[in-house]
């Protein structure tokens, strides 16, 4: 951002500051999660950078916290990664299709009571997650389903279907409905309608929804501390047990797994964020 | 001239056709809400509405008790009570001891009244040795608090099947002997405290996050898209980063050891054998919170500031304004809905931390979360969990239906 020539030299001070604070905002924002890189390579057990590693030293860094992650015997982290995909994978599945389907009928012009019906399909977004947890775990214990994979997987499709509604219904808001009248009118039916005209026009908020309950899930902690048993263990889990006793080199390694994971989740919601408006027709 | 009724191909009139086809499409569309509806129905509003249920159940003692209270009901509660009420109590407690499940009445008496442990404990360990008849008697000489009518008329007092005494411990407060409110001593006022803290936490969280995400919103939203797509990933990135991470990577920077504090040490603020505690306070909760929450903020600003033409400034300034004067006039009313947003939606979130305050924050930087937390898992007094919980869920519907009247829910928007 430059600045004409002619600008008075108290403006200048000006701009410069303000692009000077918002540098160290994004700094702020971005910086602490590259701390945990490095560390994770440290040859060291300790989590601060050793000397070797400030000299760039090879002998300063290893891989010995990933080989520990993942053939280590005493964190169970193969165990709560399969448990985190099982569970997060159907919850994921579970809150697209009850929230698209959701989605449908607010976007409704027929809908009645509209905004109350939103509201309280949102609030499991809005309401402290102790507060669900507390409820669930009451709601689970008493049917059974507490320390069962059932119990976490119904909690985080609640927990997820937020996300779907909200990115659905704004899809929804550009759509433009004459489209399944044509279908309607050319004999097709209802359902026919919805899996070859509707979905694939509506399906870049669709799996956006589905990342964002996906994420959720995943990266889900509170509920499951409540609900979770021995068996039922996840890698948020893992992690709050293992920062909770002390910072370990090997939860900074599985810390920079995570971060390669939401950067490759980031990228593709972003992609489908473009894709969907150049299919609504928004430009910016 | 008599008025004509347009028809439509099935022979009914119009207006009733229209109608009819309306009221399909209203339940249609009700029809794709229900399932979501229902289940949110069955496994969240209900659970919660058990949760509040829970916090003011009080029939665990009258149910455990059921022979002592029946007879209590002719007690007047002023004199020792008759033989009656020490025949039930007799027979209740003998059945509890059988069945070992007077553990769960010693928790709630000795809450009611300092004392009932130990009296409960020695009464039941004795309880064999009881003769038929004359039971007043043998319970004052098991235990001469049996003989004092002060325990009896608590014993009494927990005969309602509701009460909210969880709600007045919650803020402090609680019962005396003679029903009558009053303040916890000073030294157990912890919390007021809380809450007070909860809210401090909130408030400085939004108001850091506010100060910090204005500048760098308006700089996005005016950027040219190459610059501003590769700036919004310092957000976005942190955003899509489990909760998990981040908060790790705070505990790595904040420790005695970590980056931040040699770098205090390296400019000479601290020594480095006296370096300070940035961390398991209350500092660690802010600065921790602030950075997590930013993004919250920062999107929802964007997402305004985005739709103002700049033009407008320059029509400020070419009509005489300074910069100054027409950001306050012109761009930062414009920017009142986002504020408003993001303010809402960080304070809410605040409010209810629980894992980033766990972790960073020590005794001194714990919310009220934390605390429910520790009811629910070590203290196990479920019912006081779930009463603040409610204190809680209470004041952020209120957040909720302000933000609703005055953002719109509809209006949330996501990346």
């Amino acid at each position: 951002m430059a600045l004409p020539s002619h600008t008075p030299l108290n403006y200048k001070i000006w701009h410069y500051t303000y692009l000077f604070f918002c540098g160290l905002v994004f700094f702020f924002l971005i910086a602490p999660l590259f701390v945990i890189l490095p560390l994770s390579f440290n040859a060291e057990q300790y989590i601060h950078f050793s000397a070797k590693m400030l000299a760039l030293d090879p002998e300063g860094f290893s891989l010995r916290w990933y080989e520990d992650m993942i053939y280590g015997t005493k964190n169970p982290w193969g165990l709560a990664t399969k448990n985190s995909l099982i569970i997060a994978f159907f919850a994921t599945i579970g809150s697209t299709i009850l929230g698209t389907v959701a989605a449908l009928g607010l976007s409704s012009r027929y809908m009645p009571y509209k905004a109350a019906f939103m509201a309280l399909l949102i609030s499991p977004m809005i309401v402290p997650l102790i507060i669900s947890g507390t409820a669930i775990f009451f709601f689970m214990a008493k049917v059974g389903l507490a320390a069962t994979h059932t119990g976490i997987v119904l909690s985080h499709i609640i927990l997820g279907t937020p996300f779907v509604v909200i990115t659905v219904t704004a899809t929804l808001t550009g759509f433009d409905h004459s489209v399944t009248r044509a279908a309607a009118s050319l004999g097709s039916n209802p359902v026919n309608t919805f899996m070859k005209i509707t979905l694939p026009l509506i399906m870049p908020g669709v799996i956006s929804g589905a990342l964002f309950a996906f994420v959720t899930s995943f990266d889900e902690v509170v509920v499951v501390l409540f609900l979770a048993g021995l068996e039922n263990t996840t890698i948020p889990i893992q992690m709050w047990v293992g920062l909770r006793e002390q910072l370990s080199p090997t939860i900074m390694a599985v810390a920079t797994c995570l971060i390669i994971m939401s950067t490759l989740i980031l990228v593709s919601a972003e992609l489908l964020r473009r894709r969907s408006e150049r299919l609504r027709g928004i430009n910016r | 001239m008599s008025k004509e009724q347009i028809l439509s191909s099935d022979g009914l009139p119009l207006e009733v056709s229209l109608k009819k086809a309306e009221r399909k499409n209203k339940l249609k569309a009700v029809a794709l809400v229900a399932p979501l509806f229902l289940f949110i129905l069955i496994i969240y509003i209900f659970p919660i509405g058990d949760m509040l249920f829970r916090s003011v159940d009080d029939r665990m003692i009258t149910k455990m008790l059921p022979k002592t209270f029946a007879a209590m009901e002719k007690w007047d509660g002023q004199d020792l009570p008759e033989e009656p009420v020490y025949k039930g109590l007799y027979e209740d407690l003998s059945y509890l001891k059988k069945t070992k499940t007077y553990g769960k009445i010693i928790a709630r008496l000795n809450y009611e009244k300092g004392g009932f442990s130990s009296l409960i404990k020695k009464t039941v360990r004795k309880i064999n040795k009881f003769e038929e008849g004359n039971y007043k008697e043998q319970f004052i000489k098991v235990h001469k608090r049996w003989g004092q009518s002060e325990y009896l008329v608590a014993l009494k007092n927990t005969a309602p099947n509701w009460s909210y005494a969880k709600y007045l411990k919650g803020i402090d407060r609680k019962f005396d002997q003679d029903r009558n409110i009053i303040q916890v001593p000073e030294d157990r006022r912890i919390h007021k405290t809380l809450w007070l803290r909860t809210l401090n936490v909130a408030f400085w969280v939004t108001i850091f996050c506010f100060i910090l995400a204005y500048p760098i919103s308006h700089l996005l939203a005016t950027l040219p898209m190459k610059y501003s797509n590769l700036l919004m990933i310092c957000v976005l990135l942190p955003f899509w980063t489990s909760l998990l991470v981040r908060t790790s990577s705070w505990m790595v920077l904040l420790q005695q050891q970590g980056p931040i504090n040699d770098l205090i040490v390296w400019i000479g603020l601290a020594a480095d054998d006296n370096r300070p505690e940035l961390m398991y306070n209350v500092i660690g909760t802010f600065v921790a919170m602030t950075q997590i929450l930013l993004p919250f903020m920062v999107l929802p600003l964007y997402s305004v500031m985005k739709t103002i033409s700049p033009s407008l400034m320059r029509a400020g300034k070419s009509l005489g304004g300074t910069p100054l004067v027409s950001f306050v006039k012109i761009y930062f009313p414009l920017t009142i809905p986002g504020i408003g947003a993001g303010c809402l939606l960080v304070f809410i979130l605040a409010i209810g931390y629980y894992i980033t305050p766990a972790l960073v924050g020590g005794a001194s930087g714990s919310l009220i979360s934390n605390t429910i937390a520790y009811h629910m898992k070590s203290s196990l007094d479920w019912a006081f969990a779930s009463a603040l919980g409610t204190m809680l869920l209470v004041g952020v519907l209120t957040i909720y239906w302000i933000y609703n009247k005055l953002v719109g829910i509809d209006n949330i928007k996501l990346g």
